[in-house]
């Protein structure tokens, strides 16, 4: 067997690859939130819900309608994104003129009677789902063994936190988003609706949360405790990018992954601190976070 | 010449000291009709939202983490009464230590955001917590420190006695309050609403706003962790629900729930929670719902609480809640 630095290099590319994954979910979630926080300055604490439902729908569609995960890729933004609209219409806009801490309360809230109403409607033991019958099986790289499913998760992300930088900086319907996120006054006596750019917005960050919950149905279990597990991570990681910037989330994201998978190796003791850890390094030396404009 | 009056203490019964007085009164015949032990969790819990409302009435610092100071101060009492043997009095003052000494390090972090990063770098820091006690072997993970004994305070009062108990809670509670009260009445906690209210203008006065949040963090803290001591003495147990970031929830919705930066209204709230939680104990997650859905109601239509609701009626007949 191969040693590096000690390790057996399996175990050590196996847990790069895990941090590779849960970088890539952290990635897809602080994407999300910063969107949201870009336009609408609230902090979607429903984002762990979201992502949540959008792995229950995969588990729901494929229990009750025969729908496999590919239909579920599809299905669950749409409809965890129509909910997300609802939510932003009916409760979310009455806040705007508030102070911001009001709408992470709301959203708290919110976060609470969805994962309440999943635990009472399906217990807390989770539900497994299958890889879909595509991606099973894996290669054999010569270092280490990859499950194509793993290899597709990253890269899926990987194209949608790109194709989302793409469509903020380089397309017009992004730089109307950017516009309005600088001075939504001045955007809107251009004659861009604005409120519609707002809804939608929170829209499509609802739906990467629940695309993000799909690609996590077959590796994690299905469980209402999965968004809040992961959501109270992802804030960490984005105060330590700061929400400035959405290449700067993405790529906090990863990096904060991999280094949690390194942890693991090294000292798993601190895997589960290590990026509250970071976080408080970072508010020492850099308050506004490392990719943060202003204080 | 023009003499400034100096204001004489006006010591005549005013509806505002008639209705502390009755509510005294209430609080020391209720163990008489109302279960102890429910009486000591809301009188704890209430201590809790108070601490919290320090910091979020008065300076306008909404913290997602108390749960960290509560919880801690909660095992370290437990340790210390059962592990070293500690007295109630000594052990509940190693945990309001301990949870000033963490909010210390915490808040010195924290206070270099604002807003909304204020309160998910204090989550983050509380979710970071909870994760050292599932790992720490003293806080026994899951199982949490069971059997923690009441003792004796100060030697000889039997402890085990729950009306000695309940009123040990209650002198803690009520000294704790008329702090809090001397706190934000002082001159430091003009300051402090000064910068609740304007930042920028209390730096342009010379203040120096870091301390000065960073102390009334730590006294925060400290008060909360006092909280979780008590806790832990009453109900001889410190476990991992104590730490959860579902514990900070809890008291961010007693406090908006009664009215935040008033004085009573937390107190209100506690109670109102614990309430619910015990009616609907058996019904698995509805507490979760339930309490989502006061949340919502809250932010959406009364803002200002149950303080701010009943606050202009009560006003009328010269009661500054």
């Amino acid at each position: 067997m191969t040693l590096l630095f000690g390790i057996p290099i399996q175990a050590l590319f196996g847990q790069l690859l895990l941090g590779l994954i849960n970088g890539a979910f952290y990635a897809m979630l602080s994407l999300g939130l910063a969107l949201i926080f870009g336009l609408l300055n609230i902090i979607n604490f429903t984002h762990g819900a979201q992502y949540m439902m959008g792995a229950f729908v995969a588990w729901l569609v494929l229990g009750h309608a025969g729908l496999g995960y590919w239909a579920a890729l599809l299905l669950a933004p749409l409809l965890v994104g129509a909910l997300g609209i609802l939510i932003e219409r009916t409760m979310l806009s009455r806040l705007y003129k508030l102070d911001h801490l009001y709408g992470l309360l709301l959203t708290f809230g919110l976060a609470l009677v969805i994962e309440g109403g999943f635990r009472q409607l399906y217990g807390i033991s989770g539900a497994p789902y299958a890889v879909p019958e595509e991606l099973q099986g894996g290669w054999n790289l010569g270092f280490m063994y990859l499950p194509i499913y793993r290899g597709w998760v990253v890269l899926a992300s990987l194209f949608l936190c790109l194709g989302t930088w793409l469509l903020i900086e380089k397309t017009k319907l992004g730089s109307y988003l950017r516009a309005a996120t600088e001075n939504p006054q001045l955007v809107q006596a251009f004659g861009v609706n604005v409120p519609v750019l707002v809804t939608l917005t929170y829209g499509f960050g609802v739906a990467l949360a629940a695309i993000a919950g799909v690609l996590a149905a077959p590796i994690y279990s299905v469980n209402p405790l999965m968004g809040s597990n992961i959501i109270i991570v992802v804030f960490a990681v984005v105060v330590i990018g700061g929400m400035g910037s959405i290449l700067g989330a993405i790529v906090t994201g990863f990096m904060l992954g991999l280094l949690e998978g390194l942890t693991k190796v090294f000292y798993p003791e601190a895997a589960s601190t290590v990026i509250f850890v970071v976080m408080a390094i970072v508010l020492m030396i850099k308050p506004q976070g490392l990719f943060g404009k202003g204080s | 010449m023009n003499q400034k009056a100096i204001p004489v203490r006006n010591r005549a019964m005013t509806p505002q000291r008639l209705l502390v007085l009755a509510l005294l009164l209430l609080a020391l015949a209720a163990p008489f009709g109302i279960y102890p032990i429910f009486l000591m969790k809301g009188l704890c819990f209430a201590l809790f939202a108070a601490a919290f409302n320090l910091l979020l009435g008065y300076v306008g610092l909404l913290s997602f983490g108390h749960a960290m100071f509560f919880g801690f101060a909660s095992y370290v009492t437990a340790h210390a009464a059962k592990e070293w043997g500690f007295s109630p009095e000594l052990a509940i003052l190693a945990g309001v230590a301990t949870a000033a000494a963490l909010g210390l390090v915490t808040g010195w972090l924290a206070i270099r955001r604002s807003g909304i990063y204020f309160a998910m770098v204090t989550l983050a820091f509380s979710q970071m917590m909870f994760f050292v006690a599932i790992q720490a072997p003293f806080t026994h993970g899951e199982d949490g420190i069971q059997g923690v004994p009441r003792g004796h305070l100060l030697g000889f009062i039997d402890l085990n006695d729950s009306l000695a108990m309940y009123y040990f809670v209650l002198a803690v509670f009520v000294a704790s309050l008329l702090f809090i009260h001397r706190i934000v009445t002082s001159p430091f906690g003009q300051v402090l609403k000064a910068i609740r209210d304007n930042e920028p203008r209390a730096i342009s006065l010379g203040y120096e706003v870091e301390r000065y949040k960073l102390l009334a963090f730590v006294l925060s803290a400290a008060l909360a962790g006092l909280a979780g001591s008590m806790k832990s003495v009453v109900f001889q147990l410190a476990s991992l629900a104590d730490v959860h970031w579902h514990a900070s929830g809890e008291v961010v919705l007693m406090t908006l729930l009664g009215g935040v930066g008033t004085v009573f209204g937390p107190t209100v709230g506690a109670f109102l929670v614990v309430a619910i939680q015990n009616y609907l104990s058996e019904t698995g997650s509805w507490v979760t719902i339930i309490q989502g859905v006061i949340f919502i109601l809250c932010v959406l239509m009364f803002r200002r609480g149950m303080a701010g609701m009943l606050g202009p009626m009560m006003k009328k007949r010269g009661i500054d809640v």
